[in-house]
């Protein structure tokens, strides 16, 4: 049981056992009845502090009732995604988290979000908050399987896992479909400003190494998408556990590394709308919300270079605490038209192809969402790397970074 | 004994929050994942010493600059009148009740190649000025977020100081430099050293300012401890980091209260 003035804001489950008993005040995980310590009666200072201290108590009881709203089966479900990556009813996008909320009234989403995969990783590993529905990507997926932090699903429960193409299952992160569903995929990668830059330096990841434009590019700040780029430009495999070709490949991110202006993750939005930076590299959902911002900027996948392509999934941690509301989620985020509406938002190319005839057309139709067949074959995904391999990329990551 | 009972509630805190922490920290610096003892993360977080020297140099740049820039603000306000007083001191004390990240994105939008400064600039012809991303951006950020840090000790010694001695030493024929140089300066001997050390501390293990405002290249041993944690997955090194970190501080503190002699020291 949380502690009572925390759940304020959060709406504990089986809330009213607090709501009950207003008169007692929880500190420090002891439960004590109001007005402990009261003792002399004539002690005027005293009661002034306790009467104090009862007025914050009782706003806060009062905050927390009003945020439950008095129902006593309240499910909190804790949804855990990446920032930008779900349509929050902005703009006339649909907001799935209320459409949700609305065909089960009983489940409250608490819905919030994490800046990149090892975050999501460090924040479990790390524990104390438990998660019901995470969304990490195909490498972080492996990983998690394989460290046993992933709950194996009920599909029974997910009736619209059918719907997802077959493309998309059986993949090398989850062989068997146990343990995630596909929520996007997508590209990496380059968006520029037409303004600022010359045509013809566009056309391979080596925009991003010239020094023309020092200065106005921005890379990413975790360490396995940055290491990609490098192994694309010399023309090694994206999951190369090489020790001599991650050394090369964080060779080539050092001397990148006086021409970048920032590292950095969901920050490229605000930096490349307002034109501080030039170049950057990102995913392309992304980037075509910040198309949408600036009409200025465009977007390109390498010409003859690899790049990575990228699946995310859903899936339950092990210490969730509401598998099956998890479940009713993720089921919820495959069909079709609300997969469409979403997809309309995020920009991100969608597993299950029903979606397309509820998203906008442009959308479905969008030579960046769905490139063709010819260019996705120079698309790589990422694999789960060894233990030894993931630290040593961190090593060298941070020596480019410090 | 009376006293030390009143004292039982803070001695209650600092152990829970301060003392074990530290213990963690500590364990966590010489045990590896294994969980065995080890001097590698030491050893490896020493190798990042020019990260730790930059980290010094920018804090001690920054320290030099708040003094020389909160010292005569410190006694100005001191020899105002008792309301202005209280004004101006809560005007020091005005940009503390926004969070400090806020405003460390507040000066990236003044500062940056398309922000407010360098647009108004180009109206004239002039710039973009390289005013972000340098180590000077890194050290006025740091300046701006801690100035008052430094004004408020001095200004309480300062305020404190008794008039007479000042009085005293015209009387006996010190011009104004003279009365300043040896007699207010060594009495606010106290004020500066709680006030460098109430900036030094915060500033050689800072993060998020040299992230906003300084270029790739100006990266903090707090932002390396914060990676470690964060996301990095490796606390072990963090730690060790942060340890290496604190023997700085203590060193520092340790050397400046050696300097300033047997002179009473007050932390506030």
């Amino acid at each position: 049981m949380q502690g009572f003035v925390s759940a304020g804001g959060l709406c504990a489950r089986q809330g009213s056992k607090t709501q009950q008993t207003p008169a007692s005040v929880e500190l420090n995980g002891v439960e004590r009845p109001a007005g402990f310590g009261l003792k002399k009666k004539g002690d005027k200072k005293l009661k002034k502090v306790v009467s104090i201290v009862l007025v914050f108590v009782l706003a806060f009881s009062m905050a927390a009732l009003s945020g439950c709203g008095g129902s006593d089966d309240q499910v909190t479900l804790n949804v855990y995604n990446w920032g930008m990556n779900i349509a929050e009813g902005e703009d006339g996008y649909i907001n799935v988290v209320e459409l949700f909320e609305e065909k089960y009234p009983y489940i409250d989403v608490n819905y919030t979000t994490y800046e990149d995969n090892e975050s999501l990783y460090t924040r479990l590993k790390n524990g104390g908050q438990s998660y019901d529905v995470i969304i990490p990507s195909d490498y972080m997926i492996a990983r998690m399987i394989d460290e046993d932090m992933l709950l194996p699903l009920n599909f029974d429960n997910i009736p619209n896992y059918e719907l997802v193409d077959d493309s998309f299952k059986n993949q090398a992160y989850d062989p068997n479909n146990e343990y995630s569903v596909p929520y996007t995929w997508g590209t990496v990668g380059i968006i520029y400003n037409t303004k600022y830059v010359d045509p013809e330096d566009v056309g391979n990841w080596d925009l991003l190494w010239n020094e023309k434009y020092a200065g106005k590019i921005v890379m990413f700040s975790n360490p396995r998408d940055s290491f990609a780029i490098a192994e694309a430009m010399l023309g090694y495999s994206l999951n190369t556990e090489d020790p001599d070709e991650l050394r090369a490949a964080a060779d080539l991110l050092i001397e990148q590394k006086p021409l970048v202006q920032e590292y950095a993750m969901d920050n490229i939005y605000d930096l490349m709308d307002n034109e501080e930076a030039w170049i950057g590299v990102y995913y392309a959902g992304d980037c075509m919300l910040m198309i949408d911002e600036n009409p200025d900027l465009a977007f390109y996948l390498p010409e003859d270079q690899t790049f990575n392509v990228f699946i995310d999934a859903m899936c339950i941690p092990a210490n969730a605490e509401h598998k099956e509301e998890a479940e009713l989620f993720i089921n919820f985020l495959c069909e079709p038209e609300i997969s469409g509406g979403n997809m309309d938002y995020i920009g991100y190319g969608t597993p299950v192809s029903a979606a397309k005839e509820y998203m906008d057309p442009e959308m479905a139709n969008s030579p960046i969402a769905y490139p063709d067949e010819e260019t996705l074959a120079r698309g790589e995904a990422f694999g789960a790397l060894s233990t030894e391999a993931t630290q040593l990329m961190e090593e060298l990551w941070l020596e480019v970074r410090s | 004994m009376k006293s030390k009972a009143l004292a039982s509630p803070y001695i209650l805190w600092m152990v829970i929050f301060t003392i074990v922490p530290l213990a963690v920290v500590a364990y966590y610096a010489f045990t590896n994942s294994a969980g065995e003892f080890t001097l590698e993360n030491l050893a490896n977080a020493a190798t990042y010493w020019p990260t730790f020297l930059r980290s010094v140099g920018y804090a001690i740049a920054a320290c030099v600059i708040c003094l020389i820039m909160g010292y005569p603000v410190a006694y100005v306000i001191a020899q105002t009148g008792a309301s202005a007083q209280r004004i101006l001191y809560l005007l020091v004390m005005l940009p503390m009740c926004m969070s400090f990240l806020l405003r460390t994105l507040a000066w990236v939008a003044l500062l940056r190649d398309t922000g407010l400064i360098n647009t108004f600039l180009g109206f004239f012809g002039v710039g973009p000025l390289p005013l972000i991303r340098n180590a000077g951006s890194v050290i006025m950020g740091m300046v701006y977020n801690y100035l008052p840090y430094m004004i408020m000790p001095l200004y309480t010694v300062i305020v404190k100081l008794d008039p007479r001695l000042i009085e005293a030493a015209q009387d006996l024929g010190c011009d104004s430099v003279q009365t300043f140089r040896r007699v207010i300066l060594p009495l606010s001997l106290p004020g500066i050293v709680s006030g460098i050390t109430m900036v030094f501390v915060p500033a050689v293990s800072t993060f998020y300012i040299s992230q906003k405002l300084g270029s790739t290249s100006d990266v903090l041993i707090g932002d390396i401890v914060e990676r470690q944690f964060k996301s990095a997955q490796n606390p072990y090194l963090g730690a060790a980091m942060s340890l290496l970190l604190m023997v700085i501080v203590f060193i520092s503190i340790g050397l400046m209260n050696k300097f300033t002699g047997d002179e009473e020291v007050t932390t506030i």
